[in-house]
C-alpha cells in the first residue's frame, strides 16, 4: 500500500466512523438542520428551510407520529363538522418532494455543547441549528385527582388525534339529559378560545342528538377570548345548555375523580358523565430536557429570530416559546417558522434576512354556518413580540358575514396545512 | 370615457377619497343623467327599474353589495358583499373609477371612469334614486373629499421579488400558491397593477375584509410592490 493510498484508506475510515457515530446524517458538508416536532412550527419550518435553501441545508425532521392529526379543527369534527381522516396529514411530501430527512422517533434529549439530539429508539443526530417546536405538556399536579393515567377516564383531547376520538364517543354514549362538564385550564395556554369553540360544538351535536343535556363549564378565567360572541352565540343556538362557573364562584378551586364521575368545585360535589380535562400547560418536554425553560415552564425568545434567550443555536417556536404577545396556536407557529427559517438560512448560507413579520388570525365555530374570528398583527422589539394592530368579529353580525367567515376558516385550514406538509 | 385608465387615475380614486381632505360639493345630477346614458346598456334606473345585464339601481345608496336576491352576482361581489362592502359615496365612487379595483374578478366589464367631476355628476344622479337620502343614518354624504395628489412614483415601483418571495409567506398561510380558491381567493399570477391596487384598497379600508385590512394595512408602498413582483409568477 502506498502512503496516498494508505492516507486515502485512513481518510475513508474516519469518514465511515462518523458516519455510523451518527447514522442519520446526510450530505456531509452541507449544514444541518434538526427540527423536532412536526406540527404548525416544525413542518413549516422544515419545509421553508429545505424549500428555500434548494439543497443547500441539509434537513432532519424528528416527529413521532406518521400521521398528524391537527388540534385545530378537532372541534369541528366532535361537533360532526368534518371527518377525523380530514384532519391527518401525511410527511410523505416533505419527504420526496422536499428532500427533508423525516425521522419517525422521539427526541429525549438535547446536548447543547455536543450539538446532538438523542433518539428514544438510539443514536443521536448532529445538528449545525436545531429548531425545537414541541408544543405542550401538560403540568403535573395541576388539576387534583387527574394525571395522564386519567385521560382515557377524563380526556384532554388538546393535542390532536385519538384523544379527540375518545372524547367525541363518550360525548355520543352519553345519556339523555346527562351533563357534558369541562375544566378549562388558567392562562396561558394552546389556542385561547379552543375550549370555547369546543363547548359550542359540543352543544351543538347535543342540540342534535340529547337536547336535553347539560353543559358545565368550570374555569379559573375571570374572562376568555371571544367571550362576548360565545356568549351571545350560546344563547342565540343553545340557549340555557350552557352553565359556565367562574372565579368567582370557586371555578378555580376544582379537583375531579375519575373513578366515580364526579367534579368537585369548592367542595360541592357534581356528578358528570363526560369530564373533559384541559389542564394547565407548560411546553413540550424536551425544550425543558434541553434547560431552555423558565420557571414558568416556558422557553424565552429572542423575538426577531425566535432563537432560544439560552442558546443561539436553538430556536424555540409556537406553543413552547415565550415570546410576547401572540396567542399560542398553529397561526402563530406558521408564521413565528417562516421568520425562523429565515434566519436560520441567514446564518448558515448567504441569504438574504428581511425584517421579521408576525401575524394571528383565528377562527371559530359556533354553530352551523356560524363562524367568528380574531386576529392581530405583530412586530418584533426588543423585549418581546409585541402587537401593532388587531380586530375582532362583532356581535350581531348578520349571517351572510357569519357563513363567509365559516367557510374562510375552511379555506384558511386548506391553505395552512399545504403550507405546512407541502 | 372608457379610455384605458392610468394606474396613477386608478390609485388616485382608491386612495384620494380616504383622505381627509377639504371636500367638494356632490355633482350635478342633470349632467349625471346625461353620463348615465353610458350604464343603461345594463342597469336600469327609476320607475319599474328590473335587474337585466346588471342589477338595477335603485336604493343602490346603503345597500350590501351582492344583495339582491335572484340576481346572479360574480363571486367577487358575493364575498365582498359577504365582507361587509356597502355602497356609498365613496364606495361607488372607487367602484365606476375601476371596477375591478375594488371587487377583484366582478362582471362588470366597464374599465372605469377616470374624471372625478363626472362621477361626481354621475353619483348625484344615482343618489336621486334612493328614496330618501335624508332618512340614511349617516345622510350619505353630500360632498366629495378631493383627490389629493398621489406621489407618481406609488405605482410605478419595481418589485423586489425576492423581498415579495419572504412576504408572500405570510400570505400563504391561508391563500395557497397554486391558486386554488377554496373559502378564500386566490392571489396567484395577478397583473401586477391589479394586485397593487387591491392591497391599497384594503390599506385605505375600501375593501372590507378586516384581515386584509390589517395584512395591507402595515405594508410600505415598496413591500407591496415586492409582493405584486412575486405574485405575478410565484413559479
Amino acid at each position: 500500500m502506498t502512503a496516498l493510498s494508505r492516507r486515502h484508506f485512513i481518510a475513508t475510515s474516519a469518514a465511515v466512523s462518523a458516519s455510523l457515530a451518527a447514522p442519520m446524517v446526510r450530505g456531509q458538508g452541507r449544514p444541518r438542520v434538526v427540527v423536532v416536532g412536526g406540527g404548525s412550527g416544525g413542518a413549516t419550518a422544515a419545509r421553508y428551510i429545505a424549500k428555500d435553501s434548494q439543497g443547500a441545508i441539509d434537513v432532519t425532521l424528528i416527529e413521532p407520529q406518521r400521521t398528524y392529526f391537527t388540534c385545530y379543527f378537532s372541534n369541528l369534527y366532535i361537533g360532526g363538522f368534518q371527518d377525523y381522516d380530514d384532519l391527518g396529514h401525511s410527511y410523505g411530501k416533505l419527504a420526496s418532494e422536499y428532500g427533508i430527512n423525516v425521522v419517525h422517533d422521539w427526541a429525549i434529549g438535547v446536548d447543547r455543547d455536543a450539538k446532538t439530539v438523542a433518539l428514544a429508539g438510539g443514536g443521536s443526530v448532529p445538528y449545525d441549528r436545531l429548531i425545537l417546536s414541541p408544543g405542550i405538556d401538560f403540568k403535573d399536579g395541576a388539576i387534583p385527582g387527574w394525571d395522564l393515567a386519567a385521560q382515557n377516564a377524563m380526556p384532554h383531547a388538546y393535542k390532536g388525534g385519538t384523544q379527540a376520538q375518545l372524547l367525541k364517543a363518550q360525548i355520543m354514549a352519553m345519556p339523555e339529559g346527562g351533563t357534558y362538564a369541562m375544566v378549562a385550564p388558567p392562562n396561558p395556554y394552546r389556542c385561547p378560545p379552543g375550549p370555547y369553540e369546543r363547548i359550542s360544538m359540543v352543544a351543538h351535536a347535543l342540540t342534535q342528538m340529547n337536547p336535553t343535556a347539560k353543559i358545565l363549564i368550570v374555569d379559573p378565567k375571570e374572562k376568555y377570548s371571544k367571550q362576548a360572541l360565545f356568549e351571545e352565540g350560546w344563547q342565540k343556538h343553545y340557549a340555557g345548555m350552557v352553565e359556565r362557573i367562574g372565579p368567582d364562584f370557586g371555578g378555580d378551586k376544582v379537583e375531579v375523580r375519575p373513578d366515580a364521575m364526579e367534579v368537585v368545585v369548592d367542595g360541592v360535589v357534581e356528578k358528570v358523565d363526560v369530564c373533559n380535562v384541559i389542564p394547565a400547560q407548560k411546553a413540550g418536554r424536551i425544550a425543558e430536557l434541553a434547560d431552555l425553560t423558565n420557571e414558568e415552564g416556558w422557553a424565552p425568545v429572542v423575538p426577531a429570530t425566535m432563537q432560544s434567550r439560552e442558546d443561539e443555536n436553538i430556536h424555540v417556536l409556537g406553543d413552547a416559546s415565550q415570546q410576547g404577545d401572540m396567542p399560542k396556536s398553529g397561526y402563530s407557529a406558521n408564521s413565528q417558522a417562516k421568520v425562523a427559517a429565515m434566519a436560520v438560512r441567514g446564518a448558515l448560507t448567504d441569504s438574504r434576512v428581511f425584517p421579521a413579520k408576525f401575524s394571528n388570525t383565528c377562527w371559530s365555530l359556533i354553530a352551523t354556518e356560524d363562524g367568528v374570528k380574531v386576529g392581530a398583527s405583530y412586530e418584533a422589539t426588543e423585549e418581546k413580540i409585541a402587537k401593532t394592530s388587531g380586530f375582532i368579529s362583532n356581535t350581531g353580525e348578520d349571517a351572510a358575514l357569519r357563513k363567509a367567515t365559516y367557510e374562510e376558516s375552511l379555506g384558511w385550514y386548506a391553505g395552512i396545512t399545504t403550507d405546512m406538509f407541502g | 370615457m372608457q379610455g384605458k385608465l392610468t394606474p396613477l387615475l386608478w390609485a388616485a380614486a382608491l386612495v384620494g377619497l380616504t383622505g381627509a381632505a377639504p371636500a367638494d360639493e356632490i355633482g350635478d345630477p342633470e349632467r349625471g343623467a346625461q353620463l348615465f346614458r353610458q350604464c343603461a346598456s345594463c342597469h336600469q334606473i327609476g320607475d319599474g327599474a328590473e335587474s337585466r345585464v346588471g342589477p338595477h339601481l335603485n336604493e343602490i345608496y346603503g345597500r350590501r353589495a351582492g344583495s339582491i336576491e335572484r340576481f346572479s352576482y360574480s363571486d367577487g361581489m358575493l364575498r365582498m358583499g359577504a365582507d361587509g362592502l356597502i355602497w356609498d359615496l365613496r364606495t361607488l365612487d372607487a367602484y365606476i373609477a375601476n371596477p375591478r379595483a375594488l371587487v377583484s374578478g366582478t362582471r362588470m366589464s366597464y374599465r372605469g371612469m377616470p374624471e372625478a367631476q363626472d362621477r361626481a355628476d354621475l353619483l348625484a344622479y344615482m343618489r336621486d334614486f334612493t328614496a330618501s337620502p335624508a332618512d340614511i343614518p349617516e345622510a350619505e354624504p353630500t360632498a366629495l373629499p378631493s383627490v389629493p395628489e398621489l406621489p407618481p412614483d406609488v405605482l410605478a415601483l419595481q418589485g423586489d421579488a425576492e423581498w415579495g418571495a419572504y412576504l408572500s409567506s405570510e400570505c400563504t398561510s391561508c391563500h395557497q400558491i397554486d391558486g386554488t380558491d377554496q373559502g378564500i381567493p386566490s392571489i396567484t399570477y395577478w397583473p401586477e397593477e391589479d394586485f397593487v391596487l387591491a392591497l391599497h384598497a384594503y390599506k385605505t379600508k375600501l375593501r372590507p375584509h378586516p384581515v386584509m385590512q390589517m395584512i395591507a394595512g402595515r405594508l410600505s408602498n415598496e413591500e407591496i410592490a415586492a409582493l405584486a413582483a412575486f405574485f405575478k409568477d410565484p413559479d
